[in-house]
Order: C-alpha cells, then structure tokens, then sequence
C-alpha cells in the first residue's frame, strides 16, 4: 500500500540533534566559486532541502508517478493517495479544521493573488478598505493595488516605526468599520519582526473585517496554529520549509473558500463542462485548476514530516539561540547597524544590517568570496526600506541546520569586509 | 574556528574586481556633486541593486566642458563613474561614444581593447561578475542618455527589479 511505501515520521520529537541535522543536507559540506566552504545564511529567500525530501520526490516520479484525480488505475489512484495525504499532513500542521481548506497553489504569491482575485474581487465594494502594514513582502502590495485601481477600493497601510515594529497607535485608526480585508504578515522577511497578531486581529475582527496572514516566513519557523490565531486565509510557501520550489499553500475557512470564485479555469476544477456553461467542482478541487504540481506537493509532505519529527518549538528555540548570538556578536562590529527590534523575541532568525560606507551589494560579494550567503537588496519589501530611509540592507537568515560556529564566520566576513573597504 | 580568508593576497577573484584603484576612486570620487549651469542631464538606476546615478553636463558644441555626477550605490558603480568623468571630461561626443563603446566591450570580455579607457580599464575583472557589469556600466549608459540633449528619459540597467527575498 502508499501508506507504506512511505513511512509517516515518528510523532515523538528527537532532540536537537545539530550533526544529525547537518547530515540530512549534503550541500552545506560543498564549496563555493572562490573555494571557501559554504554557510548558508539566505533561508530567508529559500530554505536547502534534506535528503528525505529529495527522496520522496525521486521515490513519487520512480515508483507512483500518474495523474490524479482522474484515473482508475493503480497508478493514478497511489498518486491521489499521495496527494491528498500532504492535504492532510498539512491541515495537521497548521491545526486547520478541515483538510479540504487546504488549497495547494504554486507558492505564497499565488495564493495570496487567488484569494485577491477570488474573494476580494467578488465580495469588496468600491469605497470599502483594505489595511496592509508597511512591513510586508511586495507579494501582499501589489495584489491588493492591483485591486485597488481596478475596483475603487481603498488601501491603507500601518506605518512602521524606527525600530521595524508596527506603529499600533496608528494601527488602532487606520482598521475602522469600512475595513474590510486586513492583510498582514506573521513575520516580517526584511527584518524579522513579528508582527503583533494577538492585537491586530481583534481589531480587524471588532469590524467584520476578514484576515488574511502571509504566513510565508512564519510557518517555517514557529507553531503556526490557525484556529488559535482566529484569521480567515493564511498563505506560505513550501521551498521556504524544506520543500520544492513551486509548491504553496492557501488555507481558508470553508465558508470563505466555498463562497470564491475561481481564479483559473480548466480541468479538475469543474463538475459539468457544456459547451454553454460549466459548473464547478467542490473546494479544494474549485481552486486548483489543472494538473498541480504533484510530485512537489508529495515531496513537501516528506518536509512537513521531517519539521513535525524536530518540533517547532524547537526550531523556534534554536533560531532564537542564533539570532540572540548574531544580534551580540554583529552589534560588537565597528560601523554595524542592526535594523529591527532589539529584542530577539521580538524576531525570527532574520538579522538584517549595514555597514558604514559599504554598500550592501558590496558586503554580500565579499562575503561570498568567504563563503557566507547572505542577501543584499531591497528583499522585496521596498516599503520597508523607504521607512528606513536606506537603499538596500545586507540580510542573514537562519535555520534548522546553522549553528554559532556559522554566526562567527559571518562575522569574521563582515570584518574582512570592513578591513577591505578602509572604514575598520 | 572560523578561518578568515585572506583578501589581501595576490590573484584572487576578489582583487580583480576590487582592485585598490577602484577602492581608491569609491573612497575619493572625482567629479562627484551637481553643476550650477548644466545643459543636459540624466538619471540612471539600477534597480536591482538599487545603484542611482544623476549625470550632468555642460557641452558647449560637441565638447563635454564639465560634467559631474551624484547618487548612491555600491562600489562598482560609484567607481566606475568617477573614472568615467575623467574619461570623458574636456573629449568631444564622439570620443565620449567610443568610450562608451569600448567599456561595453570591456564589459563583455574581460580585455582592454585599442581605445585607451585609462583606469576604466581596472574594471576588467568585473566581467567574470555577470551580476555585477550592469553595476559598472550605469554610468556610462547614462551618460549616453546625458548626451542625447532631446532626451530626459530615464535609464536603467535592469529591466528586472525582482528580489526574491
Ligand atoms: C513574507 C513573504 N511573503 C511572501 C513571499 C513570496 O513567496 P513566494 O515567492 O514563494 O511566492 C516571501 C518570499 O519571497 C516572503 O518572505
């Protein structure tokens, strides 16, 4: 049977066993062009995949690979299996009521675009609001002033304030009862702040107002548990959690998914095609027109399976110990400035920073040429950058599989860094 | 534990794109800061990385009598347009175009051609950068724009701004 060929991972957590973990990724032992040995410090942008994952998707295309949903033979009837098995891990993952309000899409992108085009554009009246905060990924923008400029809709955004926290005061007058839709995200990738859910959602919630968490950098690292946070649609992205590229999530309340148009339409997601008319298929089917990305999505079960074995409380805590450690050591740096909350708490394992007269892009080439993968730009997030009245920022995130020894040799680079340029 | 590579050392990657003249031209622009009387001018950005770039000019026929710039951005395009002024300032537009043709081609292979681009010519290595020619040769793209009086559209290296962070 599927079930067996695949083995469900052991629901008792193991502990953090770092070497152990370090094993199941093969390409952190590689080189980089210069020579120096990797540290990925870029988990951020996408997370590496552990052999476990990268087996399930060789395994699925070897021994199970058909299409689902629509076929009679073994086959395609192991694949929907498989399929709809991760439907399930993940609902268990989120503590979602119901595995069919887990709608698999291509990433956070396009589940935050469906819920705009699906739900947003059938049920948001001109002159109704929509409030964002000035923290998020251009991802949870541009959809919604898409919208905007297509419906007459209006779009507000909560400022952040100097420390890359949301200006609550503001917060509190700008979700009023013409708010309709609050769109935030749980962490910020720019910065790592995590935004204040437990306030904002009450707010939005005293108003009708639905909510809609991007959840792309908060899933990977922390208990995300949907019922306790009392939102409507929650968006993330498998590659940023030890899956595949192309594989998202959307969870929505049934009501609400039920209630969506669809975005796309095609095969699967109908019940009856005439040429005249169609009528279409029950959630999650509705919304995942075309063939998906099956063997993604099994892959991201084997992910899922490999967080639930460590436990997320204890990713949360070990990227706390390594956000704690960078945000001591980097500090220390001459020139360093560390943007976001002082509080490593108040953070994911995001540090994002600048030295005095180097550019970011300059910081993270010489860093790679020792190794260290950072990001430098604007991180999608331009916003946040403008409120910080900076370019660019040189970026280092954390994972399950960095350790301190890592955090020094970013260090050490950025030293080196400053030493070239003339400014240590 | 954590063994700091050395960047000083002779005949790595890293010295052939940062080598000490550009450093030199980064720390000490020439020509940097705006003209009080400028007939032309233009931007230029770089969204990618976020370099921007203002150039302005003072020609008086076809001769660049005085030209400085300002902005921000990373090393390389800081560098280069430094270099770039003092490659061009008191030349005619049409050596102002060879110029700009032979740091293309600079760009493209990693060799100094005939044309004399002078300290131009220490960013070379930047052609084993794909990433970063585009950092390097916005000055000079903007100048062009500069140079077409007509135009005050503004340029950019990269038609991509993505970002996935
Ligand atoms: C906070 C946040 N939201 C949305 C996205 C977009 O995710 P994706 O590119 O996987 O659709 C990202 C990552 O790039 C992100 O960090």
């Amino acid at each position: 049977m599927v079930q067996q060929a695949i083995p469900e991972g052991q629901a008792t957590p193991r502990a953090y066993d770092i070497a152990k973990i370090r094993r199941d990724f093969p390409i952190l032992n590689r080189d980089v062009a210069s020579g120096a040995k990797l540290v990925y410090l870029d988990n951020a942008a996408t997370s590496q995949r552990p052999v476990q994952v990268i087996a399930e998707i060789t395994r699925f295309y070897r021994d199970h690979n058909a299409n689902i949903h629509r076929g009679v033979h073994t086959l395609s009837q192991e694949a929907t299996g498989l399929y709809e098995g991760v439907r399930e891990t993940t609902r268990a993952f989120i503590n979602a009521p119901e595995a069919r309000e887990i709608v698999f899409t291509s990433g956070t992108t396009e589940a935050v675009n469906l819920v705009a085009h699906g739900w947003a554009r059938k049920f948001l009246q001109p002159g109704d609001e929509i409030v964002a905060t000035e923290l998020e990924h251009h991802s949870n923008i541009v959809p919604w002033q898409m919208l905007r400029d297509e419906r007459g809709i209006e779009l507000k955004f909560i400022p952040m304030l100097a420390d890359g926290t949301l200006d609550m005061d503001a917060a509190r007058e700008l979700i009023g009862p013409k708010t309709k839709l609050l769109a935030v995200s749980a962490m910020s990738n720019a910065l790592g702040t995590i935004l204040p859910l437990e306030e904002l959602v009450p707010l939005a919630k005293a108003h009708g107002a639905t909510v809609l968490v991007d959840a792309a950098q908060a899933v990977p690292h922390m208990p995300i548990d949907v019922q306790a946070l009392d939102v409507d649609f929650v968006a993330f992205s498998a590659h940023k959690m030890l899956g595949p590229t192309g594989v998202g999530v959307l969870w929505g309340r049934f009501e609400l998914l039920d209630a969506m148009d669809p975005f796309m339409g095609g095969g699967d997601m109908i019940l009856t095609v005439t040429t005249e008319e169609s009528t279409w298929a029950e959630v999650p089917a509705k919304l995942e027109a075309g063939t998906p990305n099956i063997g993604g999505v099994v892959g991201f079960g084997a992910a899922l399976r490999y967080l639930d074995e460590l436990g997320m409380d204890q990713v949360r805590a070990h990227e706390l110990d390594l956000t704690r450690y960078a945000l001591a050591r980097l500090g220390d740096v001459p020139g360093v400035t560390i943007y976001g909350p002082d509080n490593a708490e108040d953070r994911g394992g995001v540090v994002s920073f600048s030295l005095e007269d180097v550019h970011p892009h300059d910081i993270g080439q010489v860093l790679d040429d020792q190794g260290v993968a950072i990001r430098a730009g604007h991180h999608c997030a331009q916003p946040v950058m403008a409120a910080l009245e900076v370019p660019a920022t040189a970026r280092a995130s954390f994972y399950i599989y960095n350790t301190r020894d890592e955090v020094d040799s970013l260090v050490s680079a950025v030293e080196a860094t400053s030493r070239m340029f003339g400014t240590g | 534990m954590t063994a700091t590579r050395d960047l000083e050392s002779g005949g790595s990657l890293m010295d052939d794109l940062y080598r000490e003249v550009i450093l030199e031209h980064y720390r000490s622009p020439r020509n940097r800061g705006e003209l009080d009387t400028p007939t032309c001018s233009a931007d230029g950005a770089n969204p990618l990385c976020g370099d921007q770039i203002h150039i302005e000019l003072i020609l008086d026929g076809d001769e660049i009598v005085d030209l400085k710039f300002s902005g921000e951005g990373c090393s390389i395009s800081q560098a280069s347009a430094s270099m770039m002024t003092e490659q061009v300032r008191g030349h005619d537009r049409d050596h102002a175009q060879a110029a700009s043709d032979a740091f293309q081609q600079l760009m493209l292979t990693g060799e100094p051609g005939e044309f004399d681009l002078g300290d131009s010519e220490m960013l070379a290595g930047v052609a084993k950068f794909p990433a970063r020619v585009k950092c390097a040769s916005l000055a000079w793209k903007t100048l062009e724009q500069a140079l077409k009086t007509d135009s005050t559209e503004p340029v950019t290296t990269d038609e991509r701004t993505a970002d996935h962070g």
